[in-house]
């Protein structure tokens, strides 16, 4: 098991620094113009350069060196959040970022491993926010536990799902969770004690007894954003999300979803359970749904029904599919380009899902793959023996 | 005594259409059966019914002395019935160490201690598949176990013949079900494969195989005796030499050749 021709560590880092570069250049980038420019280079730099085959490179490097690159990710992202830690609105864009992305993990594992369709990603986020925000107010539990409920109800409230899902394929089972959708935001629209179309304020987040809503002070001058701490738990969460589903993928159990995918029926001559992987991939996925919302309605303390609409897990599927389908790394530009641009080109904002398409389908024709295609699956990078 | 496989009266119905009529078979342990018959007479269909993918109207299917009518497919592969079929059904995306896991299924630890959290329990069972699969495609190839980690998008037809018997063979399953591995491919690659088969089977002198097949040629070689269907019956059961020569399938199979 001896690792013949170890790629340099250079190529892997050099993708890392530009990538938390790049996140940062769009986060602090003033005016429409530099905007545009950052986002446009990115996005450029990402298409030209698969094309050029420094993504082989760079995936190459990192599979050498997986442990240290992995490391250094994790160290950029809480550098970038220590960089912004007087930014009050930039952060609030990276932690929205961090949370799309922690959805985008629970609909790559639901959508891009086990292929089971979920139209209603912002639904169950919603499903996650308002148990956050029910049991906050009303109960005394703690606040880890809280996120923690929000995603396992979430996950429950997802089972109703899963005999119409089970019995269904293709564009019905999308019809279905379509419906869900439409479902829940009436339900919530009608229902007084959830606070109906006015929706419900969100207490702030504590964790042993430290208040997240405070401004960080250290002496008279120097004061961070009381969302670098927001930051730096959802970087954590993140992290061991993002850990879990890489190691799903890079197992028997993701060996065993892509089968459910790409052929059930030839699986389940060899004996695989297809409808229970469904239901397993189907559960994560709303798992980690519901604890993006749970940190959502805590983030903006304050949640409605119009925050999760069909718009909005319409969102959520195409930042999965511009990322590059089952790839969970691709989350992080996908999300970048379809959170931070619309906020930042205000002028835009009512043709943002006009300018989602044409980018969606401009990004598809050039790269089907999406902006980072998903590779063959290496159980432990770097010893493909 | 009991046979390993016992079909006793199994028949299937698609609307008016009997696929299958009342069709008697069975099987020791160690033996071949061809299985051989004119298009939709039933061979595939007899397949679908005893692996559970097709539900009869009735008869029974029984395996090692137990009845398995009607299961799902995937509790008749836990009994240890394998298949290939007839258009190859490899995931064609996945690697061919991949493909053959598929085949391995029931043997993998799925748990979320060795998959999630330790991790060196699957780093271990890798490396013990990855020996034991190179060793299994080296029967039929030299040169795929070097391409184990290649896509079967990347095979040859021949290969990914190959790669779907071996996906078969992995977990050693004690029936062996093969729908027509000669389809698509030369008289040579199918000569090939049917010698690497019988290297295979010398090697495994329980696994009990049957062969669906077009070709006499391929029937004549390597099975000690057939069985012939027409329209959903059987029609003839014995040695080759026997049921060459019985006029019944003279005149349903071989056709035109009967009366030369």
């Amino acid at each position: 098991m001896g690792a013949p021709d170890r790629a340099t560590i250079f190529p892997a880092l050099a993708a890392i620094l530009a990538g938390a570069g790049a996140t940062l250049a769009l986060l602090l980038a003033e005016t429409q113009w530099h905007v545009a420019v950052v986002a446009l280079a990115g996005v450029a730099a990402l298409l030209i350069g698969g094309r050029a085959g420094f993504g082989d490179a760079i995936h190459r490097s990192v599979a050498s060196h997986h442990r240290v690159t992995s490391a250094t990710s994790w160290l950029a992202g809480a550098v970038v959040v220590f960089l912004l830690r007087e930014h009050n609105f930039e952060l609030l864009m990276l932690c929205t970022v961090m949370l799309y992305v922690l959805a985008g993990l629970g609909l790559t594992v639901q959508f891009g491993f086990a292929g089971v369709v979920n139209f209603a990603a912002a639904a169950f986020m919603g499903v996650g926010a308002y148990t956050a925000a029910v049991l906050m107010t009303s109960t005394g539990l703690p606040h880890l536990v809280v996120v923690l409920a929000a995603g396992v109800v979430t996950a429950l409230i997802g089972s109703v799902l899963l005999l119409p899902l089970l019995r269904t394929r293709g564009h019905y089972a999308a019809l279905i969770t379509i419906a869900f959708g439409i479902l829940f935001r009436t339900f919530l629209e009608v229902n007084d004690t959830l606070g109906g179309p006015q929706g419900l304020k969100v207490p702030g987040l504590q964790i042993f007894g430290y208040a997240f809503n405070e401004a960080i002070e250290f002496d008279d001058e120097t004061e961070w954003s009381f969302y670098t701490a927001y930051a730096g738990v959802f970087l954590v969460v993140l992290g061991l999300a993002y850990t879990l589903v890489r190691r799903v993928e890079r197992s028997w159990m993701g060996l065993a979803l892509d089968a459910v995918r790409l052929d059930e029926t030839a699986a389940s001559a060899f004996g695989l359970n297809g409808a229970a992987w469904k239901i397993a991939a189907f559960s994560f996925g709303n798992f980690l749904a519901g604890i993006a919302g749970a940190l959502y309605a805590i983030l903006t303390a304050f949640i409605a029904p119009a925050s999760f609409t069909f718009g909005d897990s319409l969102l959520l599927l195409s930042i999965v599919i511009l990322g590059g389908l089952g790839n969970p790394l691709g989350l992080l530009p996908a999300a970048l380009v379809v959170v931070v641009l619309p906020e930042k080109l205000q002028v835009i904002q009512e043709y943002r899902f006009l300018l989602f398409a044409a980018l969606v389908i401009l990004i598809l024709l050039l790269r089907p793959g999406g902006l980072m295609p998903r590779r063959a699956r290496e159980y432990f990078p770097g010893r493909s023996s | 005594m009991t046979h390993l496989l016992e079909v006793s009266g199994l028949s299937v119905r698609f609307g008016g259409v009997r696929a299958l009529d009342g069709l008697d078979l069975h099987l020791d342990e160690g033996e071949t059966l061809g299985l051989i018959g004119p298009n939709g007479s039933g061979k595939t269909t007899s397949f679908n019914t005893i692996t559970g993918f097709v539900l009869p109207a009735g008869g029974t299917v029984r395996f090692a002395g137990e009845d398995i009518t009607a299961q799902p497919p995937r509790h008749v592969a836990r009994r240890g019935i394998a298949r290939t079929f007839q258009r190859l059904r490899l995931l064609t995306e996945l690697s061919v160490f991949d493909n053959l896991m598929v085949g391995q299924h029931l043997t993998l630890d799925h748990g979320i201690w060795a998959n999630l959290l330790g991790r060196g329990r699957l780093r271990g069972a890798i490396a013990r598949q990855t020996d034991e699969m190179r060793t299994l495609l080296r029967h039929f190839s030299p040169t795929l176990p070097d391409r184990l980690h290649e896509p079967v998008s990347a095979l040859t037809m021949i290969d990914r013949r190959r790669v779907e018997v071996c996906r078969a063979l992995a977990r050693s399953p004690r029936l062996l079900l093969l729908d027509e591995p000669s389809a698509g491919m030369t008289p040579d690659e199918t000569a090939e494969l049917m010698r690497d088969l019988q290297n295979v089977k010398a090697a495994r002198p329980s696994l009990a195989v049957i062969l669906i097949e077009h070709d006499m040629a391929v029937i004549e070689r390597v099975s000690a005796r057939c069985v012939v269907l027409d329209y959903g019956r059987k029609i003839a059961d014995g040695s080759y030499a026997e049921v060459t020569r019985d006029p019944a399938v003279r005149r349903a199979y071989l056709g035109e050749e009967a009366d030369a």
